[in-house]
């Protein structure tokens, strides 16, 4: 009898944990329906040629987001180009050299604390080495604070994909008495690369949303502009002043840009997934 | 037949040659770029702190004491941004560790095996949409809401029940510091869930087979066996998820209101550091005022650089045992 009542509880309690369990997984992917939904159904209605043909109109007036879009490819790209080699090379330092130096520890610690670590500090601290004595803000400065973004995200994928390959593969390289860094540019490398393209894109989606270090390094441009030495619009940083505004159109435009940086992000995602399951299946 | 000896003597010293210079470059570069992550680190210390001197000299610890922020008196303290930061993280944690944990636990017990990769890719997904989509889905979809249906709710009910009423009174704004808190535990939910997640499979599985085998409920699996076993991980994912909720700054900016001022009630706006920083940055005029937003950078990235530094020792703890 006693036994009895024990078993009860103990099926009770399951079902009751478990419950809980499905209704949070449950709760979670609406919250995710529900947010994707609204800026779909939002966004689709600001989509329209013009968004792409016409420059960030001036306040309450109708136009389209061409200088942001432009801008926002030329800020990641300068972002990527200079952080990816730089990730890289740690990365590689960190999988082929310091595996057993307490130097690379600390390394590899303080990349994974960069990898988290609030971007808006990262905008202060390009702000202050960058903006400040050149005096004006710049595409350049905004460019280098997306680089240091990403360099902790290349620097972790690239020492995992790394670490992945066989060592017996860098074994019969060098025994073939190839240099190390032979070894490592033409057989390692070769090896790890789709592992190695997959971080590199997933550093480019992150960056592609980043607002908080484009505030007050890159600023904003109402204008088309190519000059890297000046102010230049990007997508991030139109959203945010336009969602904050109170003018219709700019809101309009605003939901519009946070659907382009959305499904490319999503995109890219999508694609790197792909990558990353190829490079595993060869394996 | 060819022997080593055979190939000439200058093109083996060329070989060698070459592969020791490229050795040494290579080398050298590789090195150079791992210390570049350190100097990436202590720049940001520095600037910041060389940044933040005026303030700093200025107000002394006081700064971290005083709520008043006067752009035209000059006189700026940080407790409003600094409380607005704890709070609203607190909130994030309180809703988005349990809801993490359940669906971790779903990932690994419950979840049949078809489903796991497209739930696993669906919180990845969630956790790539970047904050300012948060932020303008928190102003113009999440907060209506909770201004309409929620908060005139929460003031009628909990608002009248002494001490802890005081906590939801006030006029519902729709924005505010639990608008914000709800936001972050939205944004940190896939990172502590996708941690949890690792972690509980690092969990042997003869373990697990053996308290099954032993007739335990799914439940006292994960609550006895596994959850003891990894807790250091999950006490690690927690920790991340607070350092990004500390840190976070676009879906917060959107939906805090932006008030320098210390209320009792989670319903009424205030403020966080990074908040206060993307708002008044590129305004600031006069060097107090930078450098006290730049002092309120530097502590906000102390704070979350301590949570994540606590967050990776615990989750390289675990991986030790898991391993060993």
């Amino acid at each position: 009898m006693m036994n009895n009542v024990r078993y009860h509880t103990r099926k009770v309690r399951n079902v009751v944990a478990l419950s809980l369990s499905l209704f949070a997984t449950l709760t979670g992917l609406f919250i995710l329906t529900i947010i994707l939904a609204t800026l779909f159904i939002n966004g689709f209605d600001a989509i329209k040629p013009s968004i792409f043909t016409e420059m960030t109109p001036p306040p309450g007036e109708a136009g389209g987001l061409l200088n942001a879009i432009y801008g926002s490819i030329m800020l990641t790209l300068v972002g990527i180009v200079t952080g990816t080699p730089l990730g890289i090379m740690a990365g590689t330092y960190l999988a082929e050299y310091g595996r057993s130096e307490r130097i690379a520890q600390i390394v590899r610690f303080i990349n994974d604390i960069l990898l988290s670590a609030p971007s808006i500090a990262v905008g202060i601290f390009i702000y202050e080495i960058m903006v400040a004595p050149m005096g004006h803000f710049s595409a350049w400065a905004g460019g280098m604070a997306l680089a240091v973004i990403v360099v902790p995200v290349v620097v972790r994928t690239t020492e995992d994909m790394l670490n992945l390959v066989p060592n017996t593969l860098r074994e019969s390289a060098s025994a073939l008495g190839t240099p190390k860094w032979r070894v490592i540019s033409s057989v390692c490398y070769r090896a790890a690369r789709n592992g190695m393209i997959t971080g590199v894109l997933l550093a480019l989606a992150r960056i592609s949303g980043e607002t908080a270090p484009l505030l007050f390094t890159a600023l904003n441009n109402q204008f088309f502009s190519t000059n890297m030495n000046a102010p230049m619009a990007n997508l991030p940083v139109v959203i945010y002043q336009m969602a904050l505004s109170p003018y219709d159109d700019w809101q309009e435009l605003a939901w519009g840009g946070a659907l382009i940086i959305t499904i490319g992000i999503l995109a890219l995602n999508i694609v790197a997934r792909y990558l990353a399951s190829l490079g595993g299946e060869r394996r | 037949m060819s022997t080593a000896t055979d190939i000439p003597p200058q093109l083996i010293a060329r070989r060698s040659g070459s592969g020791a210079t490229g050795d040494k470059v290579f080398g050298f570069l590789a090195r150079a770029a791992g210390l570049g992550v350190l100097l990436i680190l202590g720049g940001v210390i520095v600037s910041l702190t060389l940044g933040a001197m005026p303030a700093i000299k200025a107000f002394g610890l006081d700064f971290f004491a005083t709520e008043a922020w006067n752009p035209v008196t000059e006189k700026f303290g940080g407790l409003a941004p600094i409380f607005g930061t704890l709070v609203t993280s607190a909130i994030a944690m309180i809703v988005a560790v349990p809801v993490s944990f359940g669906i971790a636990i779903f990932l690994t017990e419950l979840c049949p095996g078809w489903l796991k990769r497209p739930l696993g890719i669906a919180i990845e997904l969630l956790a790539g949409i970047p904050s300012i989509i948060y932020g303008i889905w928190g102003l113009f979809s999440f907060a209506p809401f909770l201004q309409i249906y929620v908060q005139p709710f929460l003031i009628d009910t909990i608002g009248n029940v002494p001490i802890i009423g005081a906590l939801f009174q006030g006029p519902p704004y729709g924005i505010g510091i639990l608008t914000a808190g709800l936001i972050l535990s939205i944004m940190i939910l896939p990172f502590i869930t996708s941690v949890m997640r690792d972690v509980f499979e690092t969990v042997p599985a003869m373990l697990r087979e053996s308290a099954y085998g032993v007739g335990a409920t799914t439940w006292e699996v994960v609550w006895k066996v596994v959850l003891p076993f990894c807790s250091t991980g999950v006490v690690g994912g927690v920790m991340l998820g607070l350092g990004r909720a500390l840190g976070e700054t676009m879906a917060v900016t959107f939906v805090i209101g932006n008030a320098h001022h210390i209320s009792a009630s989670i319903l009424a706006p205030g403020t966080t550091i990074s908040a206060t920083i993307a708002n008044e940055f590129t305004e600031a005029i006069g060097d107090l005022y930078t450098a006290s937003l730049i002092e309120l950078g530097l502590f906000l990235f102390v704070i979350t650089f301590v949570v994540l530094a606590i967050a990776r020792l615990m989750l390289v703890r675990l991986e030790k045992k898991a391993g060993g």
